[in-house]
């Protein structure tokens, strides 16, 4: 019998899904945090990082107190989508764009301010709209880092373990991630795929953050 | 046409002296030299224009558009005042080329005239040969002539520039002064300049706005301001004098005569209006306005003996130092037939000389 695919697909899934929404929702809050003054900010900043220090156990808690089927959250969904949100993959996504986010946010926000402003100046004095300035030259010019920052979330999303357990559960088949697949062989003797997944995520990220550190750092 | 009033105040702070801009000038066709030393309110003038800065106080109006009217809080955006900004460090966007920055400037016209506009300005700047490439693959001049076009793709009403030659050497310094009289003669946007450098101000400068902590201390056109520094304040940033602490010994209206004391000497000079027999006053005289030669026996009208303390080499000639501080420029050929001389006298022609 050959190594069940599944979890690496499931993580590989899970991974892009979260990064791609860290990317959209973390270049957001990043530009506001860069550009605008406005009370509570750097509140704001420590709420979004929070997650990179708690326990995942604390994390997957407030998930569950959140999105769980008991929550406002977790019943809208479910007369929204018919089903529940928990322990599924889509829950797995979120646990994961908890750790992506933040990575994401604070990278994204450091770049984006490290772009020089006299190039802000000239495109506005040029009549370009914040729109404009942001799509075409601030973007741009710190688009290295933001890669760079992009392919970090996306490492660190492949291999969440605590909190999609408590949140995505352990469903071999449905929702059982690499992470978490690793964690079952092992505790069932099935060495041998244990190990074999643990080196497929290893090479994964290292090959990841070497890409990053070399775009980022030309 | 820029009319600009404004005010604007940094209290002090623990780390820094508190600073306040209070200027008010109006600049017509032309280029407007703004000179002053750094930390004098040139470039913060220059961004209460563009919009980056917003005044406290005052009006500015640009023809008959109102740009900033503190009373009516009226502060249009940056992108709303069509003055065209030439960057210290020029601000080309380096993801982007020559063309490619021009065409991000031209986009707020009409999409037809787009292309028209940017390949006129690409030859009328002579950047052809090198519109594909980005700024750090071409020469600091093809830089300097395409921040230059870029600012001027829109049609401003207004060019404003913040220091384009610091920095430069000097071949592409007088490639500058080339483009910028090109740009007055063709665009005829008022031009207002920002520099530290009293030879820019008569290459390029129609008129003049000398600032000092945060007000214009005097305006007019160049040269008569270092004809008559209206200050020794003045006199000192433009640092072209010879300053020298004498006294009004006698005054002549009548005959247009005076006497004044320096050191231990009388001169001659003309009548100094507004000035009172013996006030201290301060003897305002450039270098090349005085003689110096050789002492025989004794010295003539409105000549004192000095000390020769070194002679200077300077492009345009020689410079000798005395004591006391004096400095006298000569021509090579005077120098030479005077270099022997042990003792000097400096002679103060009296028509030359004024007093602050």
């Amino acid at each position: 019998m050959g190594i069940d695919w599944f979890p690496l697909w499931l993580s590989l899934r899970v991974a892009v899904i979260s990064t791609a929404i860290a990317l959209a929702l973390g270049l957001w809050i990043a530009y506001l945090l860069a550009n605008r003054t406005f009370r509570g900010k750097e509140a704001v900043d420590a709420a979004v990082t929070l997650p990179l220090v708690l326990p995942p156990t604390v994390l997957g808690y407030y998930l569950l107190v959140l999105i769980g089927r008991a929550s406002p959250v977790g019943k809208a969904w479910e007369t929204v989508f018919g089903s529940p949100l928990v322990f599924t993959w889509k829950a797995a996504v979120i646990a994961a764009l908890l750790h992506s986010l933040p990575l994401l946010v604070k990278s994204a926000r450091a770049a984006l301010e490290s772009v020089d402003r006299t190039y802000e100046k000239a495109a506005r004095n040029l009549g370009a709209s914040e729109w404009k300035l942001f799509w075409r030259v601030t973007l741009p010019l710190a688009r290295r880092s933001i890669f760079a920052a992009t392919a970090l979330a996306f490492a660190r999303s492949l291999g969440d373990f605590g909190v999609t357990l408590m949140v995505a559960g352990n469903i071999p088949g449905r929702t059982q991630t690499a992470a978490v697949a690793i964690y079952d062989a092992y505790e069932s003797g099935n060495n041998t795929l244990a190990l074999g997944l643990v080196l497929v995520i290893s090479f994964a990220a290292l090959a990841i953050l070497t890409v990053a550190n070399r775009v980022g750092a030309r | 046409m820029i009319q600009a009033r404004l005010r604007k105040t940094f209290p002090p702070r623990p780390d820094s002296a508190g600073f306040s801009l209070d200027v008010e000038f109006q600049a017509g066709a032309g280029v407007t030299v703004l000179f002053g030393p750094s930390g004098s309110g040139k470039t913060l003038t220059l961004d209460s224009i563009a919009g980056f800065v917003r005044p406290e106080e005052g009006r500015i109006l640009l023809d008959d558009q109102i740009l900033f009217d503190g009373a009516a809080r009226v502060h249009l955006a940056p992108q709303a005042r069509n003055c065209g900004y030439v960057f210290q460090n020029y601000a080309l966007f380096p993801h982007m080329t020559l063309r490619g920055n021009l065409m991000f400037a031209a986009e707020r016209r009409p999409r037809l005239e787009r292309h028209r506009r940017v390949n006129d300005l690409i030859e009328r700047f002579r950047l052809q040969d090198f519109a594909g490439r980005r700024p750090h693959e071409v020469s600091g001049g093809q830089r300097q002539r395409c921040s230059i076009a870029r600012a001027l793709i829109g049609e401003p009403k207004l060019l404003l520039l913040d220091e384009p030659a610091q920095g430069l050497d000097a071949p592409l310094r007088a490639e500058l002064y080339e483009i910028l009289r090109q740009v007055r003669a063709e665009f005829k946007t008022p031009v207002l300049l920002i520099t530290h450098d009293l030879e820019e101000c008569f290459e390029l400068g129609d008129e003049m706005l000398i600032l000092r902590e945060g007000k214009i201390v005097q305006s007019g056109t160049p040269k008569k301001i270092l004809d008559q520094p209206a200050s020794l304040e003045v006199a000192r940033l433009l640092g072209r004098f010879n300053l020298i602490p004498a006294e009004i010994r006698a005054l002549d209206p009548g005959r247009n005569t005076s006497r004044i004391l320096i050191g231990e000497h009388e001169l001659d000079g003309p009548y100094f209006p507004g000035h009172f027999k013996g006030d201290r006053v301060t003897v305002c005289v450039r270098p090349e306005q005085l003689k110096a030669s050789g002492r025989n026996g004794r010295f003539g009208r409105n000549q004192i003996p000095a000390e020769l303390n070194r002679a200077v080499e300077k492009p345009e000639g020689m410079r000798l130092e005395f004591a006391g501080g004096i400095k006298v420029d000569l021509s090579r050929a005077d120098y030479e037939r005077e270099s022997g001389n042990r003792d000097w006298v400096i002679e103060f022609p009296a028509d030359a000389l004024r007093v602050l």
